[in-house]
């Protein structure tokens, strides 16, 4: 069966989005430890992209709240808490 | 201590999260009468929630009496599979037993179905269920924990119960618990993939509402530590990867990569063709075992659930809500006791962690201590399966050759194989004794 792109997929989710971003990344710690193309890789709904500077952007709407990213990040890259009560991703199943 | 004496409180409760852990402490709280309040961040309870998706449910019947015909469940899991898959060949250990249906030991549930289930009893038993609001940070008197604050608001009580999931801020607020190392944690990446109810009971060889759960080791992680699986629920099919976040991060794989990998592998994919994606999403869970298990006690506070790093991988199974459910038990007893004698320093509270060390769920946890490690070791997902497939080969491959006894042809298998026949003596002892 085809199960489309990621986008596609989390197209399917349902999101509330009326929340601030709850991600944060410092980009300075990021090209210094080289934590991006790691946080590109590891991320299910890939949120993270390297740019071509080296800088990490951020797609943190599409976020499924796993916490992977937290967990493998070397320190001081983050900046991570859950979305706002009420907001973020909703699972229709689990 | 009676330091609340005087001050208000606005209930004598504040459970954080309504997980399986948070809703059976809640229910059982409130039923002994107690003031509740059950807050969840998610808009609904269960909106945040996700797993595999087999409830070893009996520890339900103690709380819900009647739960696998009362609460909203898919399956009855009544044929567990253990799957070793390689590239071109697998081997599963096939289990299908009626006495697993009556008492039900096992069923398929959708959380966000659950969960709301759960909200539900809680209100019923007069639980005050809060959604929609995000504990973020608890309130401290005198080195104790006496509420809970979130943005503006605080609200005073005289425990609260941690019940927030694998990545608990509260367990983590309250100095119990550090970073995890990511050997103890990982991720697991999930599809539920809609399919004809009459199709799933074909392609499983299934009867009615009897449900299967397939746990597959080998080449569904391109050999990273962790494994696939594989639920039906009624009209839908859980399935996905668990990956540990140590080997995901080493072996520079792409983690939404290998789900797909896994779904599409030859063997798997003829399950779900024609299906529909409906839902895509991950989660982490603790897989250190008893190792990630620390303090669950702190003066005004107590962690249940996977808050406390309560979950279990042996490789057959994935346990966490039934041991949620279980620690849920154990601290609502302890709190309530310790609301009776109004008293709500760890001597008391302490209660909680030894009666939970005494139940199933410490016993469990101690009995599997090992298993984490043994499971790291990656002959378990890489060798062994082509080994057993090597062995069926050599019998039912009847190439016009003489055959040969089954002991001779597994014992030039396992020649081939990169085994050593001490590691296979090592690892059947150190299975039998992990497992
Ligand atoms: C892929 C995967 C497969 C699994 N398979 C199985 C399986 O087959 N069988 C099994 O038994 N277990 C399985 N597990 C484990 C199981 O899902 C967990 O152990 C179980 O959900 C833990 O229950 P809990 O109530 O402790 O926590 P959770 O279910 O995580 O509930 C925590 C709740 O707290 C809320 N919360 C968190 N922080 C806050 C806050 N600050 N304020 C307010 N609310 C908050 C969350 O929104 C959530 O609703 C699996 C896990 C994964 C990821
Ligand atoms: S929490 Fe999970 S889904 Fe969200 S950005 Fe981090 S890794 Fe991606």
């Amino acid at each position: 069966m085809n199960l489309g792109t990621i986008a596609e997929r989390l197209a399917r989710n349902r999101y509330e989005l009326d929340g601030a971003p709850h991600i944060e990344v410092d980009q300075q710690a990021a090209r210094a430890s080289g934590a991006g193309p790691l946080l590109e890789r590891i991320c299910p709904a890939h949120v993270y992209a390297v740019a071509e500077d080296g800088s990490v952007s951020l797609a943190w709407a599409a976020c499924l709240e796993c916490g992977t990213c937290l967990a493998l990040a070397p320190p001081g890259v983050l900046t991570w808490r859950y979305p706002a009560g009420g907001t973020g991703v909703l699972y229709r199943m689990g | 201590m009676t330091a609340n004496a005087g001050s208000e409180v606005d209930f004598d409760v504040v459970v954080v999260g309504a997980g399986v852990a948070g809703c059976v402490s809640a229910f059982q709280l409130a039923t002994a009468g107690r003031s509740v309040l059950l807050v969840e961040r998610g808009p609904e309870p269960g909106s945040k929630a996700l797993s595999g998706g087999v409830f070893y449910c009996r520890v339900m019947e103690q709380v819900f009496p009647g739960f696998a015909e009362r609460a909203p469940v898919e399956r009855v899991i009544t044929r567990n599979c253990l799957s070793f898959l390689n590239p071109d060949s697998f081997v599963n250990i096939d289990y299908g037993d009626q006495r697993l249906s009556s008492p039900v030991n096992a069923v398929s549930v959708l959380r966000a179905k659950l969960e709301a289930w759960l909200a539900e009893q809680c209100e019923t038993a007069r639980a005050v269920v809060m959604p929609g609001f995000r504990v973020d940070r608890l309130l401290l008197e005198d080195g104790r924990v006496c509420g809970i604050g979130a943005g503006e608001d605080e609200l005073r009580c005289k425990v609260v119960v941690a019940a927030d999931g694998v990545n608990s801020f509260v367990a983590r607020d309250a100095g119990l618990r550090t970073k995890d190392p990511a050997n103890q944690l990982a991720v697991g990446v999930k599809s539920v993939i809609g399919l004809d109810r009459g199709v799933i009971e074909e392609r499983f060889n299934l009867e009615g509402d009897q449900g299967a759960a397939y746990a597959v080791v080998g080449d569904c992680t391109k050999g990273v530590g962790g494994g696939g699986f594989m639920y039906t629920n009624l009209e839908s099919v859980s399935i996905g990867v668990v990956l540990r976040l140590d080997d995901l991060a080493k072996r520079g794989e792409v983690a939404s990569d290998l789900h797909d990998r896994f779904l599409g592998h030859r063997f798997i994919a003829p399950f779900l063709k024609g299906g529909e994606l409906l839902e895509y999403g991950a989660h982490l869970v603790a897989e250190g075992g008893q190792a990630m298990v620390r303090d669950l006690v702190k003066p005004g506070l107590v962690v249940v659930g996977e808050a406390a790093g309560l979950a279990l991988n042996t490789g057959l199974t994935v346990r966490g809500m039934d041991l949620a459910a279980g620690s849920a038990i154990a601290a609502a007893r302890a709190v309530d006791a310790a609301l009776e004698a109004d008293d709500f320093s760890p001597g008391v509270l302490k209660e909680y962690e030894s009666s939970l060390r005494a139940g199933f769920v410490g016993r469990d946890m101690e009995t599997f201590r090992a298993a984490p490690a043994f499971l790291e070791g990656t002959r378990m997902f890489n060798d062994y399966g082509p080994l057993l497939a090597d062995v069926f080969h050599g019998v039912y491959n009847l190439d016009l050759e003489p055959r040969r006894h089954l002991a001779r042809t597994a014992w030039d298998a396992f020649k081939t194989s990169p085994l050593k026949l001490s590691d296979l003596v090592q690892d059947g002892w150190k299975a039998l004794r992990a497992l």
